[in-house]
């Protein structure tokens, strides 16, 4: 074949306007796919090593202290039970963050791929939603490897953990949708340092992660329940402790959901202002 | 479609970003085959034209039909059928260049087996095929311009876009970039191209409008506008700074179509050069310098707005 009959020649299968997204979508997660087969080997060795660290650290070392005071606050298990799952959901808010600000800002800014994309098929809204489908499969990655290593370290009581994974992954889902939403409008990075330091830092301390938000001054509480964490770390814990009830699980799942989808909803505005200029 | 129906067709096309209006009101027409420029100074509104184009960037007002569709309603399908070769080179880096393909290709939805053939053939039409399994960070900017041409024509496009080809390339580079795009035109491509460089608009395209602060000044073919905006031949004349206005004064006597007093030469529109430049001679001047050419289309663009196109 030459260039020219590639040209001139008939049409090419290219789909209607009227073809729902999502498989549009799927053709950008593809690309996110080609891009993490680069970077793939040394996020997994950090996705492990991280809960390895921490758990060891703090489940163990900072836990063996504690258990000799007694654990009924903790509800009865060893600390290192009571912090794997809250722990499995900041995994996800920080996994989820990252993915979220420099990938997007870099896309948009840096390597202009986005701008690449958009002159294809693709739409905004298909461009937005192809790495959030890419996120969420890196976050139960991350959650998936985190709770292997919490298994291998002792810190899972039953296999009911598993209906943690999902949750995790829809806290993460529910930092990830607004924060990208906001951060392909970001002409510099410097505000996303700000995020970490400010933002993720106190939350990662003060959402029940560590202790129960029962031992925060009660003029704190309502800013730790007004936070997408806390909400995952409660359920999150309550599932993989068997203590969960419906009516509090499905408060902290709508919760979530609704954040998200405040999410997904203001991306798709906020990616098309961006790419239709 | 019937095929003598227009490709593009822009009436009263604005786009305004707040207050500013880049574009201000254009209508053209674009046919099957041809090679179409937008040629114009930085800040005429080409690139804002070729987004609109490219339906990436809604008018403001106006219409835009492309390939008979609706450029808002219709944009994914459109730029389905559209290559793009953006002013800014929007190449993944990070990628090989092979890999920049396949990505690409599979935007469009084609089946890998398609992307592979469509691959081999384009780096080798672009001179890259030794080149396919390395990152494209390091290729040389003329290298990243011609992967941007090959992965355009990925999706076998109906209208190839062009935004400044070769702007940036040193001479060599240009060079190797307008031969692969006549060889595009000649196997019958549709182009639009912008270009702020007259010989590229004088080499490449079949017809083309010159556009200067987001209106269109004049259209037609090279020619065509050469022969209606300016006279076959032009007499340059340079002389010492010094003596430079006194000269520009004197040469009233000198019979012209047109003259152009700019800041280093003086330039005489003339149907016989030659001719002139005696006339010149005989008033007693003794330029510095003297060229007898033939008209381009700087001197029309000139013409037309009183500025040079590289101002
Ligand atoms: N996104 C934008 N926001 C504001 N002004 C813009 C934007 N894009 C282009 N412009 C302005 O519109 C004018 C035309 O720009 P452009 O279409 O890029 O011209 P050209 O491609 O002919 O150099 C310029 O004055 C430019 O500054
Ligand atoms: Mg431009």
């Amino acid at each position: 074949m030459d260039a020219g009959t590639a040209l001139t020649g008939a049409p090419t299968g290219a789909p209607r306007a009227t073809t729902p997204g999502w498989p549009f979508a799927f053709r950008q997660f593809r690309f996110w796919l080609t891009d993490y087969r680069r970077t793939w080997r040394g996020s997994i060795y950090s996705s492990l090593l991280n809960p390895l660290l921490f758990l060891s650290a703090m489940g163990l070392g900072l836990g063996s202290m504690i258990d000799k005071h007694g654990t009924a606050r903790l509800g009865g298990v060893s600390y290192l039970v009571f912090l794997a799952p809250g722990l499995l959901a900041a995994t996800a808010m920080q996994t989820g963050v990252g993915e979220a600000t420099y990938p997007v800002f870099g896309s948009v800014k840096w390597n202009k791929t986005y701008q690449a994309a958009s002159a294809t098929p693709l739409r905004p809204a298909d461009i937005f939603h192809g790495h959030l489908l890419f996120v969420t499969m890196r976050l139960a990655m991350n959650c998936g490897m985190f709770l292997a290593v919490a298994a291998a370290l002792g810190a899972v009581s039953s296999p009911m953990v598993l209906l943690a994974l999902p949750v995790a992954v829809l806290t993460g889902l529910a930092f990830v949708a607004p924060i990208e939403a906001w951060a392909v409008t970001r002409t510099t990075d410097t505000s996303f340092a700000m995020i970490f330091r400010f933002g993720l830092i106190p939350l990662f301390l003060f959402s029940g992660i560590f202790f129960p938000i029962t031992q925060l001054p009660v003029w704190l509480r309502p800013v730790a329940y007004a936070t997408p964490l806390w909400h995952g770390v409660a359920l999150c814990r309550a599932l993989a402790l068997g203590t969960a009830t419906p009516g509090a699980s499905l408060l902290h799942v709508v919760y979530l959901l609704a954040v998200a989808a405040a999410g997904v909803f203001a991306g798709q505005r906020t990616y098309r202002r961006r790419l239709y200029v | 479609m019937p095929d003598d129906s227009p490709l593009i067709r822009a009436r009263g096309l604005v786009k305004r970003f707040g207050t500013f209006t880049a574009v201000d009101g254009i209508d053209f027409e674009l046919r099957r085959g041809e090679a179409f420029g937008f040629l114009g100074p930085n800040g005429a509104g080409k690139s804002s034209t070729m987004r609109m184009i490219g339906c990436v960037s809604p008018p403001t007002a106006g219409e835009l039909t492309i390939l008979g569709l609706d450029s808002v309603r219709d944009g994914a399908a459109i730029r389905a059928r559209l290559g793009v070769v953006p002013q800014e080179d929007t190449l993944d880096v990070e990628l090989t260049v092979r890999e920049n393909l396949y990505v690409y290709g599979r935007y469009f939805g084609l089946p890998r087996a398609v992307i592979s053939e469509r691959a081999a053939a384009l780096l080798d039409f672009v001179q890259l095929a030794d080149r396919a399994g390395d990152q494209v960070e390091p290729l040389s900017g003329g290298m990243k311009r011609r992967l941007t041409i090959a992965r355009s024509l990925i999706n076998a496009p109906d209208i190839l876009l062009l935004d400044e080809p070769t702007t940036g390339l040193d001479p060599q580079a240009r060079h190797v970039v307008w031969d692969r795009l006549f060889r595009l035109k000649r196997q019958g491509v549709t182009l639009v191209l912008t270009t702020h460089y007259m010989d590229e608009a004088e080499q490449l395209c079949d017809r083309l409008v010159v556009m200067d602060g987001g209106r269109i000044a004049a259209q037609g073919t090279p020619r065509g506008l050469i022969g209606e905006y300016s006279t076959p031949e032009v007499l340059e004349l340079r002389f010492d700074p010094a003596d430079h206005d006194a000269a520009a004064d004197k040469l009233t006597a000198v019979p012209a179509t047109r003259r152009e007093v700019l800041a280093d030469r003086i330039l005489l529109y003339v149907p016989d050069g030659d001719a002139t430049l005696a006339q010149v001679r005989a008033l007693g001047l003794d330029p510095l310098t003297s060229l007898v050419r033939r008209s381009t289309l700087e001197d029309v663009f000139l013409r037309l707005t009183g500025r040079q196109l590289g101002e």
